[in-house]
């Protein structure tokens, strides 16, 4: 049921006004969050920490763009709905060679090859260069394939469509492979790789059985991005799109089947509409991730998944209300932060771009004090109500244990 | 051919135990508490850049022993405040959150010190070059690195064997707990090594930084090759560290001045190559081209043939 809502939903974006935008938004949210939850197999399902999964990603996207060019060409004879396949089959394929020896190591290990890994992978990009087009990448043209029932994918509208009917189908399967009996050992694996041996289980073939699948829908995600914008560069590779697709994962939830989507929406977001704005919401992002881990390593899904689950068990009101006021003060503490980071960025450049700072809908001088004090006291406000709010909750939890009652 | 092959091999050693620099600390983190640092060469450019703005300010030599101490301070901070919150979610989540920081302090760089490479430069007094015999002239900062780090190992092993800290430190290495039934605050112990393993990363940053550049790219730059060098020596292994650290730098700085390919050797043997096709393509690669790569390769390789690394012990 809640599957075919969400096709319903995203049946619909399309009629929404702004629809242009809307469109290569939700196409860019679509490729993102079949990445995600490709690395969600690994991290999530697996335990495995990848720090070289854009790769995979990359290595899929350079496979369709390749093959597009052949079919551009002439030389082969494939329709564009289905070059995700293709792609999807190269990111396996490598994903086959780098995981067999990867998978054998403990975790701790296996992040670092996969570190080191994809950094030679970033690192030949620039030698190879008919393979990875150098700085200026690869591009090919997407309305010259084979029309079928006469679609020629020159309209953003045609494209969504096939993005996002790949990206449904990426993961109706991947929740299905959830489901499965590989699905539920990768679990175990995940939580006590010795135990599952014992069970009978090689944990190794498990771990690599998970990394492969999750190769073939990183290369589907490449391989989709390589048919919305028609080019890729060897950025696609790096370590920057690796760490963000964990942030993703990890910020959404990586316990959650949904949480991997709602991370990649949230940081698709943020990326394209902060970053609009202001040309820190890298650093903003690093923070929300090193706030995430330290205070709700279960992601945002995580965190309402479990919200929810004391809801249905427990007294809601005091609860509630400590929930609202945390979340209004850490709202203030934001502010402060952002204001005051804000400020200090257009300090530097003052005497080249002016000292107006654009912030909050209003502009403000930035040579003046008086901005300064207001962020800065913003900011300590709102940390001190935070630890207010925390030792409130924490007071009313010993007093809950000592009456007996339901926290 | 020798005399072409000097300097190289100089510059591959001072190299190297600019590496050694940075993974001792990593090894030291990792067998310690058990988290890989991934902030370490962040670690290393704040090292450069508060030696840039200390030298700036009062000159070098007050810079060489302030700015380690500053982000020594950092790194402990970060440990207390950050890291040790974080324990209690597993090595995972830990690893995540000084991954974290590698962001957090790149852009933080960014931000205060600006996107283009700061002119971080060798102070005067040693910025001259001596003869190496053979008619070359090696620059004496070069010597001078070497110096320090050799200096600073010898501290380090003085410190670690000599002093009550060091033994107490060597102690929770392999028994954490039990340290702490003794009765020793072991979260302080902890934080004293990550400060102090980030202080080792930001003295790297001070004599490296001058020497290669200052830039906001430069934690990227070495922080890969530094895990290169950790899986290659074997996790958790100092003597694994130092003999991979040398052979990475040899094998970078060598590889870097050769400029013959696959087809050049063969060639010498009275083999011609074909010039068409992709594999006459990699034959006709000159080393120098793909010496980036070779660091990796190297792990790869090792990888598939020792998978504990050098003097590792198994996982």
């Amino acid at each position: 049921m809640v599957w075919a809502g969400c096709a319903l939903v995203l049946l619909i974006i399309p009629l929404a006004p702004t629809s242009g935008f809307a469109l290569s938004l939700s196409s860019q949210m679509a490729i993102a969050a079949v990445f995600a939850l490709s690395y969600n197999m690994l991290l999530g399902q697996t335990g495995l920490l990848s720090f070289g999964h854009a790769v995979f990603m990359g290595i899929g996207g350079f496979v369709a763009i390749h093959v597009l060019r052949s079919v551009n060409a002439g030389e082969w004879q494939l329709p564009l709905i289905l070059l995700p396949l293709i792609g999807a089959l190269g990111g396996a394929c490598f994903g086959l060679v780098f995981g067999w020896f990867a998978t054998r190591r403990s975790s701790t290990a296996f992040a670092m090859i996969t570190l080191g890994f994809g950094e030679l992978v970033y690192a030949s990009a620039f030698i190879f260069v008919d393979l990875y087009g150098g700085e200026q990448g690869i591009t090919a043209d997407r309305t010259l394939a084979p029309k079928i029932l006469g679609l020629e994918f020159a309209s953003q509208l045609q494209v969504y469509y096939l993005i996002m009917s790949w990206a449904f189908i990426a993961a109706v399967l991947i929740f299905i492979i959830g489901r499965t009996p590989l699905g539920r050992v990768a679990l175990a694996t995940r939580d006590n790789a010795e135990r599952v041996a014992f069970i009978g289980y090689n944990p190794n073939r498990v771990r690599f059985l998970m990394f492969v699948l999750s190769t073939f829908f990183a290369g589907m995600a490449g391989s989709l991005f390589a048919i919305d914008y028609e080019i890729v560069t060897y950025g696609s590779l790096g370590l920057s799109a690796s760490a963000q697709v964990l942030m993703m994962a990890f910020i959404g939830g990586s316990s959650t089947f949904v949480g991997p989507i709602v991370g990649a929406i949230l940081i698709t977001g943020l990326q394209v509409l902060l970053g609009q704005y202001t040309d820190l919401w890298i650093l903003y992002l690093g923070v929300l991730f090193a706030i995430v881990i330290r205070f709700a390593p279960d992601g945002l899904a995580g965190l309402i998944a479990k919200e929810c689950a004391s809801w249905r068990l427990n007294h809601i009101r005091g609860r509630s209300v400590l929930i609202g006021l945390r979340t209004i003060a850490a709202v203030i503490a934001a502010i402060g932060f952002v204001t005051l980071l804000e400020l200090a960025s257009r300090a530097k450049t003052a005497s080249v771009g002016g000292a107006v700072l654009r912030v909050w809908g209003t502009h403000v001088d930035v040579m003046s004090p008086w901005p300064w004090l207001f962020a800065g006291i913003c900011f300590l406000m709102g940390l001190i109500s935070l630890r207010f709010v925390h030792l409130a909750a924490a007071r009313r939890m010993s007093v809950a244990d000592v009456n007996g009652e339901p926290k | 051919m020798v005399r072409l092959l000097i300097e190289p091999v100089l510059n591959g050693i001072v190299y190297g135990l600019l590496l050694f620099m940075l993974s001792s600390g990593v090894t030291l983190i990792f067998s310690m508490m058990g988290v890989v640092n991934f902030a370490h060469a962040s670690f290393y450019m704040l090292g450069a850049y508060f030696a840039y703005q200390i030298s700036s300010a009062v000159g070098f030599w007050p810079a060489l022993v302030l700015a380690p101490i500053c982000a020594g301070i950092l790194g402990a901070a970060l440990e207390r405040w950050g890291l040790r919150g974080v324990r209690q979610h597993g090595h995972v989540a830990e690893m995540l959150f000084t991954f974290s920081f590698v962001l957090i302090i790149q852009e933080a760089v960014q931000l205060i010190w600006g996107r283009v490479a700061v002119p971080y430069a060798i102070p005067e007094e040693l910025s001259f070059s001596i003869s190496a015999g053979v008619g070359i002239n090696y620059p004496v900062y070069r010597l001078f690195m070497v110096g320090i780090s050799v200096g600073m190992f010898a501290a380090l092993l003085l410190l670690i064997t000599k002093t009550r800290i060091g033994i107490i430190v060597q102690a929770s290495l392999t028994h954490p707990e039990m340290v702490g039934f003794l009765g020793h605050n072991v979260p302080k112990v902890f934080t004293f090594v990550f400060g102090f393993g980030c202080g080792l990363a930001g003295l790297a940053g001070v004599i490296g930084g001058n020497m290669f550049s200052t830039d906001p790219g430069m934690a990227h730059a070495l922080g890969a090759i530094a895990f290169v060098v950790v899986v290659v020596g074997g996790l958790g292994s100092l003597g694994g560290a130092l003999i991979a650290s040398l052979l990475i730098g040899l094998l970078q700085n060598v590889s870097i001045s050769v400029d013959g390919s696959l087809a050049d050797l063969f060639r010498l043997a009275n083999i011609q190559v074909g010039t068409t096709g992709p594999i006459a393509e990699l034959m006709h690669l000159s080393l120098n081209r793909v010496a980036p790569l070779l660091p990796y390769l190297l792990m790869v390789v090792i990888l598939a043939v020792r998978p504990r690394g050098l003097l590792g012990r198994r996982i």
